[in-house]
Order: C-alpha cells, then sequence, then structure tokens
C-alpha cells in the first residue's frame, strides 16, 4: 500500500503487538532458531512444540480467571462459538435454544442450523439502547432453555450486557449460559469464575494476536460433541495438528492485553469521548450512548448521510473506518443490531463505526474529527445542491 | 555441519521453507486487515492476497479457482468434505467406503456418520498396502453415496490408484473425496483428468504454516456440500470464519513452490531414500511396510524384528522420526496402518517410519545409515530373541511359560 490510513477498526481486526510478533516468528521459519514440530511428535522438535501450546494455554487461562485444562483451542472465534452450540446440543434432546437479539453472525447461523434440527429458538429482546429487556429474558426463562448464548459486548454498538447476572439466573432456572467475549477481553474486566458462564469464546485476532486462533473457555462439566473428529487432540474436542504459532502469539496477546488494560480502557475511552463530542456538535445521532460500552467503540450516523458513502469519503481522506461488522460488509442490509434496537432503518443505514485501540494517537483523533466535519458539510452541500 | 537431532519426520509437518515465511510475514505484520473488511485499503488489499493465494492453490493441482475453500487445515477439510457430502446426499442413500488404512481425520469422521446412522464398510488393503479395485467393486451397494481413499499414506507412503477408482465412482454416481494431505508436491495431481470430486489440502505437509489447509469442491460436474461452519457467510457459504491472510498467502507461496520445485526435488529426494534403503535394508531380518513403485520417494518405512519397539526408539534419539507405536494415555498401541498391512504387534512395534524432504542432506542420510548399523546390532546382542533365532529356531513354535 503506498499510503496507510489511519487505521480506526480494531474491532474488525487489530495488527500484532510488536511482541507477539517476535515471539511467533520463529515459529513461522522467518527467525531463527526456527521451530516447527508437529506437538503429536515425540521427539524434541515435537516437545518443543507440546511445551510452547502448554505455557500458550497458561497465559489465555489465567488472562480470564479459567484453568488450563478449561481451555480449547480452536481456529478462531467463529470456530468455538459453532463448537459450542453445536457441540452442546449434539449431546442433549432437541430443546430450547435462547440468544440475544443482537448477536454476531457466527452465534446466529449455528442457532438457525439448530431450529432446524429440531430446537426451539427465542430470540431475546433488546431496548432502545441495546442492552437485554428485562422484561423479554424472564419471560425467554420461563420456557426452560436448555442453552443460552449472549454476547458479553456487542461489535458495532460496543455497548455491554450483565452477563454475570444472566448467567446467575440462567443457572437457577437449569439452563447453560454461553457468552461471546471476542470483543471484550483486553477492553474490560473478563474473568470466566465471576462471569459464572458455562462456556466463553475468544479471538486472539481481536486483541493483538494473530488471524487464525481462538478459543472455547469450557466448563468441564458441560459434554461437548467435537465439530472436527481426527487425531484427539485438545482433549478430543478439536482434533487436527495445533496451529503451535498462532496459539504462542494468542497466549502472549491474552497475557499482553489483560496487562495493559485498565491504563488502556482509560485512555481510548478518554479520545472516544472526544470523538462523541464533536459528532454531537455535527448532529449525530450515536447509538447507544446511554448505555455502558466498551471504552473503544463508537457508532453513529448522519441524518440523510449513507453510511457507507460516508466510509468511503473517510477512506480516501486517509480515515479507515466500518459501516456494519466486517463480516457482513458484503451485503448492503443495515445492521441487525440497530434493527433489533428498534432504529430505522434508513437512520441504521448511515450507521458508521469507529472503534480505537494501542497504536491510537490523540492527534489522529484530532485529525479525524476535523475531517469528519469537512467530509459531513461537503456531503450535506451537495445534498443540498441536489435537491 | 550436522544439527541435532536429525530430523527425518517431514510426514508429521515440515519446516516452513524460508521463501514461503519471506512472503507470509508482511501480511501477518504491516498488511494486517480483515479480508472481509469492505471499507478500506486494509481489507482490499488483504481480499486481493487471498484470491492469489486461491489461484496458487488451484494451479499445483489444476483446478479452478472457484473450487477451492479455505479451511484450518485438513482434518477439517476432511471432516467438512465426508459429513458435508454425506449430509447433502444422505437422501439418494446412507452406505460410505473408505479404508482402514486412512487418517484418523477420516475414520473418526465415518465413525460419527455410523453414530448417526449411515453405514460404513473400512476395506481391507494387501499386504503392499494398496487397495485391490475388485475389492471396492464388490464393496458398492445401490446405496452407497461417497467413498474416500487417501491419495498418499502417511505412515507408508504408498499411492492408491486414484485415477481407476475415480472412473470407477463416476460410472456409479457416487461422490469421490480425496485426502491428499500427503500428495501435494510429490505426486502429480491434475483435477482436470481425475474424476475426483473433494480432495483435502494440507499446507504445513508441504512447507507452508500450520492452521491452513484447503477443499477443492467440484463444480464440474457440481458437487454439493452441507456446510458445517456456520456464520459471515465465507467462502460462499461453505466454510464461515474469518480468513487468515497470512496463513493464505504461505499456503499460496507453498503450492506455487512446490508445482515449480516438484520434479528436481523427487527426483533429489529419491536418490537419498534409495540410499538410505540398501542401507538399512542391508541389516538383517528388515521389512520394508508398504509397495516399493507405487510409493512416493519421501518415505522408508522399516521393522527391525527381534528389537524391542520402545529400545529402538530410544536409542536412536539422534534423529527425529516417527515409530510404528502411537501413545494413548493408557498404553501404547501398534499402528493400525501396519497391522491392516499384516503385520504383527511386535514388529508394528519395532518398526521406524523415515520421511525426508526438501532440506534432507545426503550427511544426515548417511549418518542415519550408521546409526542404525550401530544401535541395531547393540539390541540384537542384547535380545535372547535374536539369540535364538540365530540358532535357527522357529519363534512361532515355541511355547513360551507364562509369568
Amino acid at each position: 500500500m503506498s499510503f496507510a490510513p489511519v487505521y480506526l477498526d480494531w474491532n474488525a481486526t487489530t495488527p500484532l503487538a510488536p511482541e507477539v510478533r517476535d515471539a511467533m516468528l520463529p515459529w513461522l521459519g522467518a527467525a531463527q532458531p526456527a521451530r516447527f514440530g508437529n506437538a503429536s511428535s515425540r521427539h524434541e522438535y515435537g516437545r518443543q512444540a507440546r511445551a510452547a501450546i502448554d505455557e500458550a494455554r497458561a497465559r489465555v487461562a489465567a488472562a480470564v480467571g479459567a484453568h488450563a485444562t478449561e481451555v480449547v483451542f480452536t481456529s478462531g472465534g467463529s470456530e468455538a462459538n459453532n463448537l459450542f452450540l453445536k457441540g452442546a446440543a449434539a449431546c442433549l434432546k432437541p430443546g430450547t435454544l435462547a440468544i440475544s437479539a443482537i448477536e454476531h453472525p457466527c452465534v446466529r447461523e449455528p442457532a438457525r442450523q439448530l431450529r432446524r434440527a429440531g430446537w426451539a429458538l427465542h430470540e431475546i429482546a433488546v431496548d432502545a439502547d441495546g442492552r437485554i429487556d428485562v422484561a423479554d429474558w424472564r419471560r425467554v426463562l420461563e420456557a426452560r432453555p436448555t442453552l443460552v448464548s449472549v454476547m458479553l459486548a456487542n461489535n458495532e454498538t460496543g455497548v455491554l450486557q450483565d452477563v454475570a447476572a444472566l448467567a446467575s439466573e440462567a443457572r437457577k432456572a437449569g439452563a447453560w449460559l454461553h457468552t461471546d467475549a471476542v470483543q471484550a477481553l483486553g477492553k474490560i474486566e473478563v474473568d470466566f469464575r465471576s462471569l459464572g458462564v458455562q462456556a466463553m469464546t475468544l479471538s486472539a485476532h481481536k486483541l493483538g494476536g494473530p488471524l487464525g486462533a481462538g478459543a472455547l473457555v469450557l466448563d468441564k462439566r458441560v459434554e461437548l460433541s467435537p465439530l472436527i473428529a481426527g487425531g484427539g487432540q485438545e482433549r478430543g474436542l478439536r482434533s487436527g495438528t495445533e496451529n503451535v504459532a498462532a496459539i504462542v502469539g494468542f497466549g502472549l496477546a491474552c497475557e499482553r492485553a489483560v496487562a495493559h488494560r485498565a491504563a488502556e480502557s482509560s485512555r481510548l475511552s478518554v479520545m472516544r469521548d472526544g470523538i462523541e463530542a464533536a459528532l454531537s456538535a455535527l448532529g449525530a445521532v450515536v447509538f447507544s450512548r446511554a448505555a455502558i460500552r466498551l471504552p473503544n467503540t463508537v457508532f453513529f450516523a448522519f441524518d440523510a448521510i449513507d453510511g457507507e458513502t460516508l466510509v468511503g469519503k473517510l477512506d480516501r481522506a486517509g480515515f479507515a473506518c466500518a459501516s456494519g461488522s466486517a463480516c457482513s460488509s458484503a451485503q448492503p442490509e443495515p445492521s441487525h443490531t440497530l434493527l433489533a434496537m428498534g432504529v430505522d432503518p434508513t437512520v441504521a443505514r448511515g450507521a458508521v463505526r469507529v472503534s480505537l485501540g494501542r497504536d491510537t494517537t490523540a492527534e489522529e483523533v484530532e485529525r479525524f474529527v476535523a475531517t469528519l466535519s469537512h467530509v459531513v458539510r461537503d456531503l450535506r452541500n451537495l445534498a443540498s445542491v441536489a435537491l | 555441519m550436522l544439527k541435532f537431532p536429525i530430523y527425518l519426520d517431514y510426514s508429521a509437518t515440515t519446516p516452513v521453507d524460508p521463501r514461503v515465511a519471506a512472503k507470509m510475514i508482511p501480511w501477518l505484520t504491516e498488511h494486517f486487515g480483515n479480508p472481509a473488511s469492505r471499507s478500506h485499503a486494509y481489507g482490499w488489499e488483504a481480499e486481493q492476497a487471498v484470491e492469489e493465494a486461491r489461484e496458487q492453490v488451484a494451479a499445483l493441482v489444476n483446478a479452478d479457482p472457484k473450487e477451492i475453500i479455505w479451511t484450518s487445515g485438513a482434518t477439517e477439510s476432511n471432516n467438512l468434505a465426508i459429513k458435508g457430502a454425506a449430509h447433502f446426499y444422505q437422501g439418494k442413500g446412507k452406505h460410505v467406503i473408505t479404508v482402514k488404512t486412512e487418517h484418523k481425520a477420516v475414520l473418526d469422521t465415518v465413525r460419527e456418520l455410523e453414530r448417526e446412522g449411515f453405514e460404513a464398510t473400512y476395506l481391507d488393503v494387501q499386504e503392499n498396502g494398496l487397495i485391490d479395485l475388485e475389492v471396492l467393486k464388490a464393496a458398492i451397494r445401490p446405496d452407497t453415496i461417497l467413498v474416500s481413499v487417501m491419495f498418499v499414506n502417511n505412515e507408508v507412503g504408498v499411492v492408491q490408484p486414484i485415477a481407476q477408482i475415480g472412473e470407477l465412482c463416476r460410472e456409479k454416481g457416487i461422490i469421490f473425496h480425496v485426502d491428499a494431505a500427503q500428495a501435494t508436491g510429490k505426486v502429480e495431481i491434475d483435477l482436470d483428468k481425475l474424476k475426483v470430486d473433494l480432495m483435502s489440502f494440507s499446507a504445513h505437509k508441504t512447507y507452508g504454516p500450520k492452521g491452513v489447509g484447503a477443499l477443492y469442491v467440484r463444480r464440474k460436474p457440481r458437487v454439493r456440500l452441507e456446510a458445517q461452519m456456520h456464520g459471515g457467510g465465507h467462502e460462499r457459504g461453505l466454510r464461515s470464519g474469518t480468513l487468515a491472510t497470512h496463513q493464505i498467502v504461505g499456503m499460496g507461496e507453498a503450492f506455487r513452490l512446490a508445482r515449480e520445485d516438484m520434479a528436481e526435488e523427487n527426483a533429489r529426494v529419491r536418490r537419498l531414500r534409495n540410499k538410505l534403503l540398501s542401507g538399512l535394508t542391508d541389516i538383517e531380518a528388515t521389512y520394508v511396510n508398504g509397495d516399493l513403485e507405487q510409493r512416493v520417494p519421501h518415505n522408508l518405512n522399516i521393522s527391525f524384528a527381534y528389537v524391542e519397539g520402545e529400545s529402538l526408539i530410544m536409542a536412536i534419539k539422534d534423529i527425529a522420526v516417527s515409530s510404528g507405536s502411537a501413545c494413548t494415555s493408557a498404553s501404547l498401541e501398534p499402528s493400525y496402518v501396519l497391522r491392516a498391512l499384516g503385520r504383527n504387534d511386535e514388529l508394528a512395534h519395532s518398526s521406524i517410519r523415515f520421511s525426508i524432504g526438501r532440506f534432507t542432506t545426503e550427511e544426515e542420510i548417511d549418518f542415519t545409515i550408521d546409526l542404525l548399523h550401530k544401535k541395531i546390532g547393540k539390541l540384537r546382542e542384547l535380545s535372547p530373541l535374536w539369540e535364538m533365532y540365530k540358532d535357527g529356531i522357529d519363534l512361532d513354535t515355541v511355547q513360551w511359560a507364562a509369568h
């Protein structure tokens, strides 16, 4: 790339933290001594790989307050979500599954698959701010769900759910609760034990780790049928030669992210609040402003300005943002999350997400705000000329 | 300069080729975008890199890039192919055929299908490790919907008659899946000629990174699959999940190099393997496992009689190889592949798989020959069974006293 836009799409993916990169390079044959063993091999090359995986597993576990034996490595967050929902369901008679109305497609689609397989599927409604609607949650609990999945932090709005409270009530109602925490780890405090959930999904590339590694943190009382059968790796729960490089990166990224979380979230929320003040001054609506959110995310829209258009102009002006989540940005449909919040589709079509991260500077944010003002003004002028 | 232990376990995994690493690293560091991000250049360039790699993988096997689906590895590809096809076509029948010598990723997936109510036939192989086409023909039923046979066996390196099996399956309207994890860069694969419907690929067996593989899904005639990983609809709905750009770029480059280097590399590897073969078979009471002709040049699997397996593995610590035993938490089990070839437990346990590759040197082969001669000699000196064999006693006729 000849010019590098300022990267403001940290919820989509994150650049590798330098120490994570350094730890991974030997395992990718890009630094000496090159390491490459198959962890299932009994010789020294294999033992080295096994030791590296064990170390990484301990790091991931420590980062979320879980035990190492509760960490199941997968190829990413999508796979971990699939593994929990389909894997748990396969060991149960078809019953009732409840998911929030604002889950990521990699929770929604497996849930739809389960419905096709005979499960009853309930969606828990959210309020106008994107928080779980308590009355609807109680209604769903009355349907005696066996499995529940509610994301800890929403990727688009950044809204946080009180998963600990939900898990406690779910447990009393005899349900297992899973939470997709991929956006949360490193941004807010995440403790598996305190949350009281039975399963939790993590993803390396959302917190300065590499693409290609994720984990399902799983209470050992939950019986799971593996999605990928074969050599029996991950205690039979996930077969396949372990991706040592990515797992090593994942472990270090988790440790790093948690160590820096408190300071980082302060720093990011100050910048984010600055952007929001500017947005309000420009007349934008900031979604879920009243809700407790991730410190780095702002999801907004300008009246009568198309989100895709705005994002395109911002990209050309040197700022990489997102309209809707990366996974579904192939279809020009309004944000599923906003529609669930009751936002009018015309308003939702204007949505743009800015998400900050480790490398974001106050100076970049200032320039972004200035650029945004110009771009918005130009688009508004164009619109008024067109009338 | 020899580096110890000498790596002779290329079939377990291969080092990432430095040229592959060089190509991958920028996509891990500066160019880190999510390839599904449509809103900015970070995403677009990542997507472009992914598509280029797809073309490179397709080129090695003479397929259309649209027929290549990215997965997290050959194990996942095998799961997707077998479950995906069986579930999609179960209206036509519920019988599946595979071979006793397949990788666990295939065998365990087929067993899973059996638990779901499918029926499976696990074909025996001949003593040379190859399947008998007549046996396959006889196993086919009107309700057979899927046949899965690996191209190259990971333990003994034999090459199955994929072209003929393909003709047979196409004639009968049966979906044919091939696990080619051990085949890429070692044998010619031309999917325009081979009547294969689904083919699994691994990157880390061909000097690429771990964590990435692919599944070939034929478009002409069109093969359908039920997706196993659901979510954002990636890979045309067949496999959801954010694509790991750097890993995919690595696989593409690895397969491009395989295409370029295969002929020359095979010749060099064959020479080295044959040197190892003659160097080791002049040790008494050794048996090569698997056909020597229908075999990739990289593999040599030999049983050393009258030597205890675990002692052997410990004695040859200076080389990193694989033995004919698999560790389970409770016990040491003899290789099921070698058992399928007719080897008894003792011979299975005292077998070694030597698998050589791109970076193997003649010096390493010479050292290995020397080492095996020395150690086998020593171990047999200590072996009462060897003494009896030397005295001409037929051990099969001995009545062993129980202890």
